[in-house]
């Protein structure tokens, strides 16, 4: 049930990069799984290319007819030249990683921009289970155990934009994913939204 | 091993065909081949819009017969039956497949134990020396002849693979898409030392006098040592323990003399005996020399990036997690250079213990990867 939750959340960040990409700009996708959303944006008419490292969506990714490469985002990523794409995406997967500070210093070097979407830890049913329950939060977006979970790097929105700031990346453009109320959402990301997606460019 | 031979049963008859080129075949060594004839073969057929031919590239020890069976009694069908076949991977009833023997191959194209024309006896090491791109170009007049202005796709592993890339450097229009598996952009300085110690071993075998040995008395034993050494690079350790273990071959204890005890050389030993009957002492010479010499970046003095700025096609990369003559990184610079020039790329490391044998084993896996990649390379499919 979670895992169903946790889709649906997903498909709405992948709504709103989906609007940023325009037909003919290249794409390239970090951690595009099976390829389904990098397949809608070369519908769109986008040049696209994901990255990888599952060797099973790999496959999937040459079914759906999408060219992907495999490849450990905690890598290098040397693969590719400087500003040889449009766009450079990376959906609710930064919190995965070993360097969050030096995989985004990458893909603005990579990409003219990047769109960057982030699960905010700042949410206030996080501080509401860390404050009462006394426990690190789980929940629809992070069904995981403390001891299991793949996310390591949990950040607010609030430290996330600081780290971009200090990274000298501006952000063009900041999108807080409501959870329940769109309202308060706009006023207080910090605390009402689920996560965000951030337009990035290296300053 | 593959999921689909088993289903099919019905035996696909090929027919072996020779193509003898009008014209002399210019060389990189700066010779002229004369008279020179191709063995191939094709399967399926080529549709009206010529869109769907897709030319296979064989390996150090391979030929033309990819498929299929000359005759129903064969014993055995053609080195990639496995993947290729109607209804296989690489399904001969959507398209048409054509392969053919390397020159300087002994599988039926022009090669050193053929007749020089210009002394009417056999070239043995007068024989130029070939490259890879000398195969290449004899492929492209084979693919001129059939009418064929741009393939589908090349496809080939190991040293066929280097003629993929080879392909999609030399002849950029002539090719939509390119899948090199388990090879490089060049032959590792590692590569070129097991080949030094391959050739001298037929060397010292008394036999092989410089080249010009008689067919009824070849240097087997040369050959057969040349093979054997060939064959454990082919191997992944893993594949050795797992196979072989310590094994001995029949016995319940040592023999205490240098006559094989283990099962490993047992192994090796019928390996090297079956290959001597079915291959060449000099074609090893040629062939393993063209793979010495190969390094793709030569087309742009060294630089491997600037080498694939010629290159139009899409390409689909695969490497084997326990491939050691092939290592994965030489795959992944690759990739690298195509994609710094904006190429269409996928690029998969296969996990298999089989080393570099794997191109031929992990028939399924690979072969899902070729079937997608090709369906959709054909729907979009576009000539010159």
């Amino acid at each position: 049930m979670f895992k169903k939750v946790r889709d649906l959340n997903r498909r709405r960040d992948l709504d709103v990069i989906s609007g940023l990409v325009a037909p003919g700009e290249r794409v390239l996708d970090l951690g595009c799984g099976d390829g389904t959303f990098l397949k809608q944006l070369q519908d769109k008419g986008a040049i696209v290319q994901g990255v990888e490292i599952d060797a099973g969506l790999i496959g999937r990714c040459i079914s759906n007819g999408v060219p992907v490469v495999q490849s450990d985002l905690n890598g290098k990523l040397d693969f590719t030249a400087d500003g040889s794409f449009d766009w450079v995406l990376l959906s609710q997967t930064l919190q995965e990683m070993r360097h969050p500070d030096r995989l985004l210093e990458r893909m603005v070097q990579i990409g003219r921009k990047a769109a960057v979407s982030v699960i905010n830890f700042g949410h206030w049913s996080c501080r509401l289970q860390v404050f009462f329950q006394g426990r690190m939060p789980r929940n629809a977006q992070m069904p995981y155990h403390w001891y299991d979970t793949p996310n390591i790097h949990f950040s607010t929105i609030r430290d996330f934009r600081e780290l971009c700031e200090s990274l000298d990346i501006e952000i063009l453009q900041e999108t807080p994913l409501p959870a329940r109320f769109p309202r308060l959402t706009e006023a207080l990301p910090n605390l009402f939204a689920i996560g965000g997606v951030f337009v990035l460019k290296k300053r | 091993m593959s999921e689909l031979a088993d289903k099919i049963t019905d035996t696909l008859l090929v027919e072996q065909r020779d193509f003898l080129l009008p014209e002399a075949l210019p060389l990189d060594c700066g010779r002229e081949l004369k008279g020179v004839n191709i063995r191939y073969e094709t399967v399926g057929t080529l549709n009206a819009e010529r869109s769907n031919a897709v030319l296979i590239t064989h390996a150090l020890s391979g030929d033309a017969h990819v498929c299929g069976r000359h005759a129903p009694e064969d014993r055995k069908p053609g080195w990639w039956d496995a993947m290729i076949g109607p209804g296989k991977y690489i399904d001969t009833d959507k398209y048409f497949v054509i392969c053919s023997n390397i020159i300087g191959g002994c599988s039926g194209s022009t090669g050193p134990r053929s007749i020089d024309p210009d002394t009417g006896k056999p070239y043995n090491l007068n024989f130029p020396v070939i490259t890879v791109r000398d195969m290449v170009r004899a492929q492209r007049a084979l693919v001129d002849h059939l009418g064929i202005k741009k393939l589908l796709a090349v496809v080939g592993g190991s040293m066929g693979g280097m003629q993929v890339l080879e392909w999609a450097i030399s002849y950029p229009d002539s090719l939509d898409c390119a899948i090199p598996i388990a090879t490089a952009g060049q032959f590792s300085p590692q590569n070129i030392a097991f080949d030094w110690v391959a050739r001298e071993a037929i060397k010292a075998d008394p036999a092989f006098r410089n080249g010009d040995y008689s067919a009824d008395d070849p240097p087997s034993r040369g050959l057969g040592a040349a093979r054997m050494l060939a064959h454990i690079t082919y191997l992944s350790e893993e594949t050795m323990s797992r196979k072989f273990g310590r094994n001995l071959q029949n016995k319940e204890s040592y023999d205490y003399d240098f006559n094989y005890d283990f099962a490993v050389e047992s192994y090796l030993e019928h390996q090297g005996k079956r290959f001597v009957e079915r291959f060449d002492a000099d074609s090893y010479f040629y062939i393993t020399r063209a793979t010495d010499y190969f390094d793709l970046s030569s087309h742009a003095d060294g630089d491997l990036v600037q080498t694939f700025a010629q290159a139009k096609a899409a390409f689909l990369v695969v490497s084997f997690s326990s491939d050691w003559l092939f290592p994965t990184w030489q795959s992944k610079r690759l990739v690298e250079a195509m994609l710094r020039n904006r190429l269409t790329v996928s690029f998969c490391e296969i996990q298999s213990s089989y080393g570099h044998d794997a191109f031929l084993l992990e028939v399924d896996t690979l072969g899902r990867m070729i079937r997608d990649f090709l369906r959709h390379r054909q729907e979009g499919f576009r000539h010159v």
